[in-house]
C-alpha cells in the first residue's frame, strides 16, 4: 500500500503540468518550456557531479554543441526539428565520452579546471573561420519555430511546451532507470569508495567516461531543445557564465537527487527576474544574496530540504498516532 | 524650486523648437500600451553580464522620460518606460522582450541593445508586428524595410562609416599600406567588410595586414607590434573603448606613427583619448555624429547647456562628459519626435508610419549638419558622417558632411 501516495502525487503533478499551458499566458508557457530545458541539462549535471562525484564547470560547452548540432541540421540540411534531438544526443554522448577519457586522470578541482577551459574556449571555437559556413560565425543561425503537427489546435508555444515535456519525461525516466539499478549503485560507489569499488570489480575508468558521456548527452538534448525554443543560436548565447548557471541550479536544486533538477531550473530562470525587480542597479548582488540564503537554509538543496521536511512531518504524524494509540 | 521651474520651461521651449510637432489628429486611436493617460515603452539593456557598461544607456533613457513626464508627458500622456536586464545573452533577450510584448503589452520596443540580441528577436517582432525601434547597434541589416518593416536602426551603420574612411584614404593616401585591427565579432567584421568594399579592387593590395582580438583578451599589445612589423603606414582601428585606448598607447610607446583611423564606437575624448594620452592621440581621425560633451567647443551651445542641466538634475553623480548619456539623450529625443508626430493615433502601425516619416529632423546633441531622415524605403535615420582630426584637445572637423 505504501507506494500509492507516490503514484497519486505523480499523477496529480502530471495533470497540473499538462493543464498548465491552458491556465497561463503564452509567455509563461514559453518560460516553463525553458525551465524544462534547463531541468534536462541540470539532470545531466546531477548524474555526473552529484551521483558520480566528478566536478565539472564545462556543461555550457556541451549545451552549446547540442544547440549548434540542432541548428546546423535544421538550417543547412532541412532536418525536421524532432529528428535533431537524437543527433544532438549522439554527438554530445561521443564528445562527452571522448572528453571524459583524458579527464579520468584528473580529480576534483583539476577536473573542474579542465572542463572550465572547455567552457571558456567554446565561444571562440564557435567563431572559428574554418567552420563559419556551418555555424554562421559571430552572426549565429536564426531558426524557424515548429508548428503543431496533425492539425492539433495548439499554437507554437503550447506545442513546443508539450514536445519538451514529453522529451523531459523520457529523459527523467531514463535517468531514474539508470540510477536505481546495478549501474547506479556502481556510479555512486565510485564516488563514495573508489578503492572499494575497484576491488569489487567495477571498471572505474569505463564507468566514469560513460557517465561523462551520458551527462554530456543530457546537456546536448537540452541545448537542442533550447535552440528550437529560442529560435536562435550565437556564440554570445554560450558564454562561460552559462556553465556557472548550470552548476548553481544543480546545487540549489539538490545535486544528489533527480527531482532537484526541476527545482534548480526554476530557480535559475525565475530568481534573476525577482532580483531584477528588487534592484536594477545591482541585480547580480541580489541574486548572490538569494544564493547565500538558499544555501544557508537548505544546505542539501531544495529537493533535499523537501525530503527532510517530509521525513520530519511523517515522524511527527507517526509519533502522535503512536501516542494516541497508547492512551486509548 | 523657482530656478527649476524656469529651467524646465526653458527646456520645454527648446524641445518644442527642436522637435517639429505634427498635425493634430481629430480621432483618438490606440494600440496596445497606449491610452489617454499613458504610453508604455519597452526596452532591454545589459545591466549585468560582460557588456554591463552599456547599462548607462538604459539609465540615461529612463531619466530622459522622467524629465518628459515632469514636463507633462507627450501630448498629455505620461511615458511609462519599462526597462529590463538581458545580460547581453540572446536567450535572455528573447525571454525579456516576450515579457514586454505579451505581459506588459508595450506599444513598442525601443533601443534594444546589441546585434546578437536584436537578431534573436528580429523575426519575433516582425511576426508580431511590434515596432522594434532605433535599435542600439550599427549593423547594416536593420535597414530592410521590405523584409522587416517593423525594425529600424538609428546610428550611422558601421559599413557606411568604414566606407567614408576608405574614400578618404583613396583620395588622400593612394599609396598607403594599411594595417587593420578588429574585434572578432559581428561588429568588427561589419566594419571590415565596409572598409574592404570601400577600397574596392584595391583592398587586397592596400591592406597589408589584418589582425583581430577577442573581446575577452586582456590587451592588444602584441597585435599592435605585429601591425608595426608589417610596415603599415595607415591604421584602421576597429576596437571598443578599452582596446582602443590600449592600441593608441602601445602604438605611441613603440614609436609607430601611422595615419590613424579610429572607429566612431571609440571616438570619445574622455573615455578613450584621455586614458590613452593626448600626446599619443594627436592626429587621430575619427567620425562623429554627436556632440562630444568633453569637447570645449560646445560648452556655450544651447543644446549642450540643456543637456548639462538635465545631467545635473536627473543624473546626479554621473560624469558630465559621459558619451553614453549624450547618446541616450539624442536617441530618446528621436522617439520623442516620433511620438509627437503620432498625435492621438497611437497604434503600432502609425508609430512605424511616423518613424518612417522623419524629414530632416535635427534632434538635440546631433552635430550641426547631421539630420535624421527616413522614408518608407529608407530605414536608416542617420547616414551623415563628419570626419574630424584630433588636435590634442578636441576634434577639428574637416571636409563636408558625408552621406547625406
Amino acid at each position: 500500500m505504501k507506494p500509492d501516495w507516490r503514484i497519486a502525487a505523480l499523477a496529480a503533478g502530471l495533470i497540473v503540468v499538462c493543464a498548465l499551458p491552458f491556465l497561463v499566458s503564452d509567455y509563461r508557457t514559453f518560460q516553463f518550456t525553458l525551465v524544462m530545458v534547463y531541468a534536462i541539462a541540470l539532470l545531466g549535471l546531477n548524474i555526473l557531479t552529484g551521483f558520480n562525484g566528478q566536478f565539472t564547470l564545462g556543461h555550457g560547452a556541451f549545451y552549446a554543441i547540442g544547440s549548434y548540432t540542432a541548428a546546423i541540421l535544421m538550417a543547412h540540411y532541412n532536418v525536421p526539428y524532432w529528428a535533431t534531438l537524437p543527433a544532438a544526443a549522439a554527438v554530445c554522448l561521443a564528445a562527452g565520452f571522448l572528453f571524459g577519457l583524458p579527464a579520468l586522470r584528473l580529480e576534483g578541482l583539476f577536473l573542474a579546471l579542465a572542463t572550465l577551459s572547455l567552457a571558456v574556449a567554446m565561444p571562440s571555437i564557435l567563431k572559428w573561420k574554418g567552420i563559419e559556413q556551418w555555424t554562421g560565425g559571430v552572426q549565429g543561425i536564426v531558426l524557424i519555430k515548429p508548428e503543431a503537427p496533425f492539425g492539433l489546435p495548439l499554437n507554437q508555444d503550447e506545442w513546443l511546451y508539450y514536445f519538451t515535456l514529453a522529451v523531459a519525461i523520457l529523459m527523467f525516466v531514463l535517468a531514474w532507470n539508470l540510477l536505481r539499478g546495478r549501474v547506479g549503485r556502481a556510479i555512486v560507489a565510485i564516488r563514495d569508495q573508489p578503492t572499494a569499488a575497484r576491488a569489487m570489480g567495477i571498471n572505474s575508468a569505463i564507468y566514469k567516461s560513460v557517465t561523462f558521456g551520458v551527462s554530456a548527452m543530457y546537456a546536448g538534448v537540452a541545448g537542442a531543445l533550447g535552440a528550437i525554443a529560442v529560435q536562435f543560436v550565437a556564440p554570445d548565447s554560450f558564454q562561460v557564465g552559462l556553465s556557472f548557471v548550470f552548476l548553481i541550479g544543480a546545487v540549489i536544486g539538490g545535486i544528489y537527487s533527480i527531482s532537484g533538477a526541476v527545482f534548480g531550473a526554476a530557480f535559475v530562470l525565475f530568481v534573476p527576474h525577482i532580483s531584477e525587480g528588487i534592484s536594477r542597479a545591482a541585480p547580480q548582488a541580489i541574486f548572490g544574496a538569494f544564493l547565500i540564503v538558499f544555501m544557508f537554509v537548505m544546505p542539501v538543496g531544495i529537493a533535499g530540504f523537501l525530503r527532510l521536511a517530509w521525513d520530519w512531518a511523517r515522524r511527527r504524524i507517526q509519533r502522535s498516532s503512536h501516542v494516541t494509540g497508547e492512551a486509548s | 524650486m523657482r530656478t527649476k521651474q524656469k529651467w524646465l520651461g526653458g527646456f520645454a521651449a527648446a524641445i518644442a523648437l527642436a522637435l517639429a510637432v505634427g498635425p493634430a489628429q481629430a480621432q483618438k486611436k490606440y494600440g496596445p500600451g497606449a491610452s489617454d493617460t499613458e504610453i508604455k515603452i519597452g526596452n532591454v539593456n545589459p545591466y549585468s553580464g560582460p557588456a554591463s557598461a552599456y547599462g548607462s544607456i538604459g539609465k540615461g533613457i529612463a531619466s530622459y522620460w522622467k524629465l518628459v513626464n515632469d514636463l507633462g508627458g507627450v501630448n498629455g500622456r505620461k511615458v511609462n518606460f519599462i526597462t529590463l536586464d538581458d545580460g547581453y545573452s540572446p536567450p535572455r533577450t528573447v525571454e525579456q522582450v516576450r515579457r514586454l510584448v505579451e505581459q506588459e503589452q508595450v506599444l513598442l520596443v525601443f533601443q534594444s541593445l546589441g546585434t546578437p540580441g536584436n537578431t534573436a528577436i528580429h523575426k519575433y517582432m516582425n511576426a508580431r508586428k511590434v515596432p522594434q525601434l532605433f535599435v542600439a547597434t550599427g549593423a547594416t541589416k536593420w535597414n530592410d524595410p521590405k523584409g522587416h518593416p517593423w525594425t529600424m536602426g538609428w546610428q550611422p551603420n558601421y559599413q557606411a562609416e568604414a566606407k567614408a574612411y576608405a574614400a578618404y584614404i583613396l583620395k588622400n593616401l593612394p599609396k598607403a599600406k594599411i594595417g587593420v585591427l578588429y574585434q572578432n565579432d559581428d561588429y568588427g567584421k561589419d566594419y571590415l567588410k565596409g572598409f574592404r568594399d570601400g577600397l574596392g579592387s584595391k583592398a587586397d593590395s592596400m591592406i597589408v595586414k589584418e589582425v583581430s582580438y577577442e573581446v575577452t583578451d586582456p590587451t592588444v599589445d602584441s597585435q599592435i607590434v605585429t601591425l608595426k612589423g608589417s610596415g603599415a603606414d595607415a591604421f584602421f582601428n576597429i576596437t571598443t573603448p578599452k582596446f582602443a585606448a590600449q592600441a593608441i598607447r602601445k602604438a605611441h610607446e613603440i614609436g609607430w606613427k601611422p595615419e590613424h583611423f579610429l572607429n566612431n564606437v571609440s571616438s570619445s575624448i574622455d573615455n578613450v583619448l584621455k586614458p590613452a594620452g593626448f600626446e599619443a592621440s594627436k592626429g587621430i581621425i575619427s567620425s562623429l555624429y554627436l556632440k562630444d560633451a568633453s569637447d570645449p567647443q560646445w560648452h556655450n551651445d544651447k543644446d549642450y547647456k540643456a543637456w548639462l542641466e538635465w545631467m545635473k538634475k536627473y543624473n546626479p553623480g554621473v560624469s558630465t562628459t559621459d558619451a553614453f548619456y549624450v547618446y541616450a539623450y539624442a536617441v530618446s529625443s528621436t522617439l520623442h519626435q516620433v511620438l509627437l508626430q503620432c498625435g492621438d493615433d497611437l497604434t503600432r502601425e502609425n508609430v512605424m508610419r511616423q518613424a518612417a516619416n522623419l524629414k530632416n529632423i535635427q534632434v538635440p546633441m546631433l552635430l550641426p549638419g547631421v539630420h535624421l531622415h527616413t522614408s518608407p524605403k529608407d530605414f536608416a535615420p542617420i547616414e551623415a558622417i563628419q570626419l574630424g582630426r584630433f588636435d590634442g584637445k578636441r576634434y577639428v572637423e574637416f571636409g563636408d558632411v558625408l552621406g547625406q
